[in-house]
C-alpha cells in the first residue's frame, strides 16, 4: 500500500507530523513504521503540546531521588533507607465506553507502573468525576466504574484508601477516571526503565498480546463523539490474577541481581516500552516479533507494536542469566521469553519470521528526541464576563437556613460516598489506619517503622473553571491541607491534568494557567511535582468538561503517633474555626447547586494566608493542644462540623459571627480554614499559642444535639442519616422506578 | 504452637496473617507454597491457615480450584489427622470445596462486594468488631446441615449488631442464620468470612481479632456450649 498524508491522517497523525517523519527518517515510512510513530506522538504518549509548560513546574529538590518524567512513577526519601514511589493516572476516554474494563485497566496500569520501579503498591486512591447522579447514563457509568476499580483493586490485594468523587454535569459524556498508587521500596532495589549493554537480552513478560487495546493512546488522544463506541477493540481488557502475580514474580525478579532495566507496557504498547527503554539508555534493540506469545494466530507487525493488552512488562536482563529470570518467572506461572537483544546503534528493528518489519531511530519516537513539542495559541474565555458580572450582594441571604443545610448535605457530591468505598477493600495490606480513626487524609502505616504516609487527592473543578490560577492554587493548597489536618508533611505532588481539546484556545488558556498557578503554590509549600499524566480531549460536542487538574499529594509523618483525627472527641470541647471567616459565597455548593447560580468568582484564596494556617496548625498539633482538627471545604463550615461530629455520634452548638452573611458563615467556601475542638483545660494554652493568628471561638461540642445560633436542629443522628444514605436511596429510586417501568 | 501459612497465587492476605502472627501475636509462624507437599515440620498441635485473596483468581468458583493444589492435598490429610486448620475469607470457601467443611458460600444477597466494619459474637455472647471484605460470602447449607450444626455447636460466629442483636441490618451479606463462621464436627477445622488479621494491630485502632485467634487456635479446646 502507498502511504501518504492521507494514511498518516488516518491514523491522528498531521500532515506537517508526516513531513516530519519522512525528514527524520530521510524515507516514507511504511504502514508499520507509520504505525508506531502514530502511537509515539499521541498526545497521550508525547505530551505534544503539554511539555512546554509542563517543565515550568517545579520538578526537582526536596526529597526526591529521581527527576519529574525519568522514571515511570516519582521517587522520593522518606529516611531509614525506604522511598515512595506514586503516580496518578488518568483512564478517562476508555472508562466513557466501557467503564468497567476502562476503569479495572486504569488500577493496573497505575500498580504496574508502581512496582515496574522495584516498589510494592502499598496504597491506592482515586478520583471520580461523573455527570448529575439522577441520570441513567450517570448511573450506568458509576456503577461499571465502581465495579471495576473493585474488581481489580481487591483482587490485586491493595487497598482503596481515599479518593473523591464528583458530580456535575459537564461530566455526563466524559467521566473521569484518574487512579493512583503509592508503593514503598527499599534504597537500591529500585529499577530503572532503562535499556543497557549491547547484547543483553530482551524479555518479555506476563500475559500473551491480543488485539486489546489497539490504539488506545491515540484514541485517547482525540474528543468523545457518537461515533466513539466503534472505537471500543481500543479499550484493554484487565487480568488482576495475573497482574497479582506479576507483581509477586517482578519484585522477586529484581532480588536476583540479573535486572538490568524494566519498563511496563501500557499505552503504546510494545513499541512504548522499546522505544522509551532505548532512548533513555542510548541503545538499540532487536526484536523478533514472532517471538511475542501471542494469543491469537496471523497478528500483524502493526497490531504486535500498538496491542495494548495488559499484564506485560519487558525487561532487559544481563547476558547468560536468562536462566535465572526464567526460573521465577516459571515459579509464577508467568511465560517468559527472550524476543530481542540490546544493540548498539540506537535503532528498533523488528522482524518477523526473520522479515524486517520496521526500523526506526529509538530517539526519534520518544518526547524529549525526535517528537514534536507545540506552543499552542491561548485567549481568555470568553465566559470569564459573566463570572466578573457576578455580584454577591444582589443575592439574598436565604431564609431558612436549616432547610438550606438539609438540601446540601444530601448533595451527591456532598454526601457519603459509603455506597462506593464499601465495594473497594480499603484493608487488605493492614496498612489503613484511617478506618477506625478517621482523618483528612488517608493515613498509612508503612511497616517496620513508625512511619507513615498522609496521601491525598483534590480538586475542586468549579473553582478551576472560574478562575484556573487561582483554582490550580487551591487544588495544590486543598490538598496539603489535608496532609498537615491530619498531622503530616507534605513531600511532593502528583498530577492529573484533566482538560478538554488543547487546540481550542479557550481550553488552552485555562490549562496554562492552572499550570502557572500550581506550580507557584508547589513552591510555595515545597512539594515538587514528581510525575503524572496529561489527559487532553475531555471534550464532545458539547464542550469540554471543567478544567480539572487533580493533585495527589503525599506526605509523611515521622512517627504515627503524631497523627491528628477529624472526629469530636468530648462534649463541652470548644469549636474554633482557624483562619479567616470571610464573607464569601462564591462557587460554594450553596450558590451552585441550591441557588442554580452557574456563574461566580472561585472563592476567597491568598496563598500567603494559607501558608501561615497550615505552620499555625502544625505548630498546635504538635504542641498536643488541639482534640481534632477538619479543614472547611465543599459545603462549607456547617458540612465541616457534621463531619466531625457523625463518628462518635456527638453533636455541636455554634453561633455566626456578627458582620457576615449567616449563609457565608455556614455554606461559604472561602478557604484556608480550618475547625479544631480543644479541651477545656488546653484553652489557656491554646489561646496563648496562637499568638495572634486570626481565630473565631464559634461553639461547643454537644452530647448529639444540633443547634445553631440558638435553634434546636434535630439530632446529630438525623443529619448522619441523611447524609449516610443519600446516594444509596437515590440509586435505590431508580432501580425501583426502572423495575416498574420493565413491567 | 507453630503456624504455617499457605501462599496460594492470588493470595492476597498471606502477608497481613503472617504479619499479625508474628508481631502482634509474637507467633512463630512460616510460608507455605502451593507448590510444595511438606507439613512434616508441623504436629497436629500446631495450626495451618488458609489465607483470604483471590487463590487462582477465583476462576471457575472461589476456591475450586485451590482445593487441587499439591499443598491442599497435604492439608486435608493434616486435618484428618486432628491438625488445627483455620481458613478465612478465600481459606473458608477453600475448607468448603475441598469437603473439610460442610456448606458453601454464595455471592451477597446484594451482587456487590463489601469491605466495612462489622461486629460478630462468639458462642460465649461476646461481640467482637471485625472487617470483613467479599463479593461471596453469603454462607449456604441445606436445612437439616445447619440443624446438625446447631445442634453440635459448630456455628461459631454470628454476624450481629454492636448489643449482640441479630438484626436483619447487622448481617452484611444476607447469609442464613446469620453464620459468620462455623468449626467441623471435630472442631479441629475452622472456617470464617471475617479477617481477624485485620483486627490485631493497635496502631490500626482494633485488637478485637487477637481475641478471636487466641481464643480459636491457642485455647486447647473450644469452651463447651
Amino acid at each position: 500500500m502507498e502511504i501518504t498524508a492521507k494514511t498518516a491522517q488516518q491514523l491522528r497523525l498531521t500532515e506537517e507530523e508526516f513531513e516530519l517523519i519522512k525528514q527524520k527518517l530521510g524515507r516514507v515510512p511504511n504502514f508499520n513504521e507509520l504505525c508506531a510513530f502514530s502511537g509515539m506522538w499521541s498526545e497521550h504518549c508525547s505530551y505534544k503540546n503539554s511539555i512546554k509548560w509542563l517543565k515550568t513546574l517545579p520538578r526537582e529538590g526536596g526529597r526526591m531521588l529521581v527527576k519529574a518524567g525519568e522514571e515511570n512513577a516519582g521517587l522520593m526519601d522518606i529516611g531509614d533507607g525506604l522511598g515512595v514511589v506514586f503516580k496518578i493516572e488518568s483512564h478517562n476516554h476508555p472508562s466513557a465506553i466501557e467503564p468497567f474494563q476502562g476503569a479495572a485497566t486504569g488500577v493496573g496500569g497505575i500498580h504496574r507502573d508502581i512496582f515496574t520501579m522495584g516498589a510494592r503498591p502499598i496504597a491506592a486512591l482515586n478520583s471520580l468525576r461523573f455527570g448529575k447522579l439522577e441520570e441513567d447514563k450517570t448511573q450506568h457509568l458509576l456503577s461499571g466504574v465502581v465495579h471495576g476499580i473493585g474488581h481489580y483493586g481487591n483482587c490485586f490485594g491493595v487497598p482503596t484508601v481515599g479518593g473523591e468523587v464528583y458530580f456535575d454535569p459537564c461530566y455526563h459524556t466524559n467521566p473521569l477516571v484518574n487512579a493512583m498508587s503509592v508503593g514503598i521500596v527499599k534504597a537500591g532495589q529500585t529499577v530503572s526503565a532503562t535499556a543497557e549493554g549491547t547484547g543483553n537480552p530482551v524479555m518479555f513478560v506476563g500475559s500473551a498480546t491480543g488485539k486489546d487495546g489497539i490504539g488506545g493512546a491515540s484514541f485517547a488522544s482525540a474528543d468523545i463523539t457518537a461515533e466513539s463506541v466503534q472505537e471500543l477493540p481500543a479499550v484493554q481488557v484487565g487480568d488482576p490474577f495475573q497482574e497479582k502475580k506479576l507483581l509477586e514474580a517482578c519484585l522477586e525478579v529484581i532480588q536476583t541481581g540479573a535486572v538490568v532495566g524494566m519498563q511496563d507496557m501500557g499505552a503504546a504498547g510494545i513499541i512504548c516500552s522499546t522505544a522509551e527503554m532505548s532512548a533513555k539508555g542510548g541503545v538499540g534493540m532487536r526484536i523478533d516479533l514472532d517471538k511475542v506469545p501471542t494469543r491469537q494466530p496471523n497478528m500483524k507487525t502493526w497490531e504486535l507494536l500498538l496491542s495494548e493488552s495488559q499484564e506485560r512488562m519487558l525487561l532487559v536482563a544481563q547476558k547468560g542469566r536468562e536462566a535465572e529470570v526464567q526460573r521465577v518467572f516459571e515459579k509464577w506461572d508467568l511465560p517468559c521469553s527472550v524476543i530481542g537483544e540490546v544493540t548498539d546503534d540506537g535503532l528498533l528493528r523488528f522482524y518477523m519470521n526473520g522479515e524486517l518489519e520496521a526500523e526506526l531511530p529509538a530517539e526519534e519516537l520518544v518526547l524529549g528526541g525526535g517528537a514534536p513539542q507545540y506552543e499552542r495559541a491561548y485567549r481568555e474565555p470568553a465566559y470569564f464576563s459573566k463570572i466578573a458580572a457576578f455580584d454577591a450582594s444582589t443575592v439574598p441571604v436565604a431564609e431558612d437556613l436549616k432547610a438550606v443545610a438539609g438540601q446540601i448535605i444530601e448533595l451527591p457530591s456532598i454526601a457519603s460516598k459509603r455506597w462506593i468505598y464499601t465495594q473497594y477493600d480499603s484493608m487488605v495490606g493492614t496498612v489503613n489506619a484511617t478506618t477506625n480513626l478517621p482523618a483528612d487524609a488517608a493515613i498509612v502505616v508503612v511497616k517496620g517503622t513508625s512511619k507513615a504516609l498522609a496521601v491525598t487527592t483534590d480538586c475542586n473543578s468549579r473553582y478551576v473553571y472560574a478562575d484556573p490560577y487561582k483554582g490550580a492554587m487551591i487544588a495544590v493548597s486543598e490538598a496539603a491541607r489535608n496532609i498537615v489536618c491530619s498531622g503530616g508533611q507534605p513531600l511532593g505532588i502528583t498530577n492529573c491534568l484533566n482538560f478538554g481539546n488543547p487546540y481550542d484556545p479557550e481550553v488552552y488558556y485555562q490549562f496554562v494557567n492552572a499550570i502557572k498557578g500550581m506550580g507557584e503554590a508547589c513552591r510555595k509549600f515545597d512539594t515538587p511535582v514528581t510525575g503524572g499524566n496529561v489527559s487532553f480531549y475531555n471534550q464532545n460536542p458539547d464542550g469540554p468538561v471543567y478544567p480539572t487538574p487533580t493533585i495527589g499529594m503525599v506526605g509523611l509523618l515521622e512517627d504515627i503517633s503524631s497523627r491528628m483525627t477529624l472526629n469530636f472527641k468530648g462534649e463541652g470541647d470548644l469549636l474554633y474555626v482557624l483562619g479567616n471567616i470571610t464573607n464569601d459565597i462564591h462557587s460554594s455548593e450553596y450558590l451552585y447547586q441550591v441557588l442554580g447560580v452557574k456563574y461566580s468568582p472561585a472563592p476567597h484564596f491568598e496563598l500567603e494566608e494559607e501558608y501561615a494556617l497550615q505552620q499555625k496548625l502544625s505548630e498546635l498539633i504538635s504542641a498536643q493542644l488541639v482534640r481534632s482538627a477538619h479543614d472547611v471545604a465543599e459545603g462549607g463550615l456547617f458540612v465541616s462540623l457534621c463531619e466531625s461530629a457523625f463518628t462518635d455520634g456527638l453533636g455541636f452548638s455554634v453561633a455566626s459571627k456578627d458582620g457576615i452573611r449567616k449563609d457565608a458563615f455556614y455554606f461559604g467556601e472561602g478557604q484556608s480554614r480550618v475547625v479544631v475542638s480543644v479541651a477545656l483545660d488546653k484553652v489557656a494554652a491554646f489561646e496563648k499559642a496562637l499568638n495572634g493568628f486570626p481565630a473565631e471561638k464559634i461553639g461547643v461540642v454537644t452530647s448529639g444535639d444540633v443547634v445553631v445560633d440558638g435553634e434546636f436542629w434535630g439530632n446529630i443522628e438525623s443529619w448522619q442519616d441523611r447524609y449516610d444514605n443519600a446516594i444509596g436511596n437515590q440509586l435505590a429510586k431508580e432501580e425501583a422506578g426502572s423495575a416498574l417501568s420493565s413491567i | 504452637m507453630k503456624f504455617g501459612v499457605v501462599v496460594f497465587p492470588g493470595s492476597n492476605c498471606d502477608r497481613d496473617m503472617y504479619d499479625a502472627l508474628k508481631y502482634d501475636l509474637g507467633q512463630d509462624v512460616s510460608m507455605l507454597w502451593h507448590k510444595d507437599r511438606d507439613l512434616s515440620q508441623f504436629s497436629t498441635s500446631d495450626c495451618i491457615i488458609l489465607p483470604g485473596g483471590f487463590s487462582y483468581g477465583d476462576y471457575l468458583r472461589c476456591g475450586a480450584i485451590a482445593r487441587f493444589s499439591p499443598m491442599m492435598q497435604s492439608v486435608i490429610e493434616f486435618a484428618n489427622a486432628g491438625g488445627k486448620v483455620l481458613g478465612v475469607c478465600n481459606g473458608f470457601q477453600i475448607l468448603c470445596e475441598a469437603g473439610l467443611l460442610p456448606g458453601a458460600l454464595l455471592r451477597n444477597a446484594n451482587q456487590q462486594f463489601v469491605c466495612k466494619n462489622v461486629y460478630i459474637k462468639n458462642q460465649q455472647d461476646q461481640v467482637f468488631m471485625i472487617p470483613v471484605a467479599h463479593g461471596e460470602g453469603r454462607y449456604y447449607a441445606d436445612e437439616a446441615t445447619l440443624d446438625q450444626l446447631e445442634a453440635n455447636g459448630q456455628i461459631i460466629f454470628r454476624y450481629c449488631d454492636e448489643n449482640g442483636l441479630l438484626t436483619a441490618d447487622s448481617n452484611p451479606n444476607g447469609t442464613i442464620r446469620h453464620i459468620a463462621g462455623i468449626c467441623n464436627a471435630k472442631r479441629n477445622v475452622f472456617g470464617m468470612m471475617p479477617h481477624p488479621e485485620r483486627a490485631c494491630s493497635g496502631v490500626l485502632g482494633n485488637t478485637d481479632g487477637r481475641t478471636i485467634i487466641e481464643s480459636m487456635l491457642m485455647a486447647s479446646e473450644l469452651a463447651p456450649v
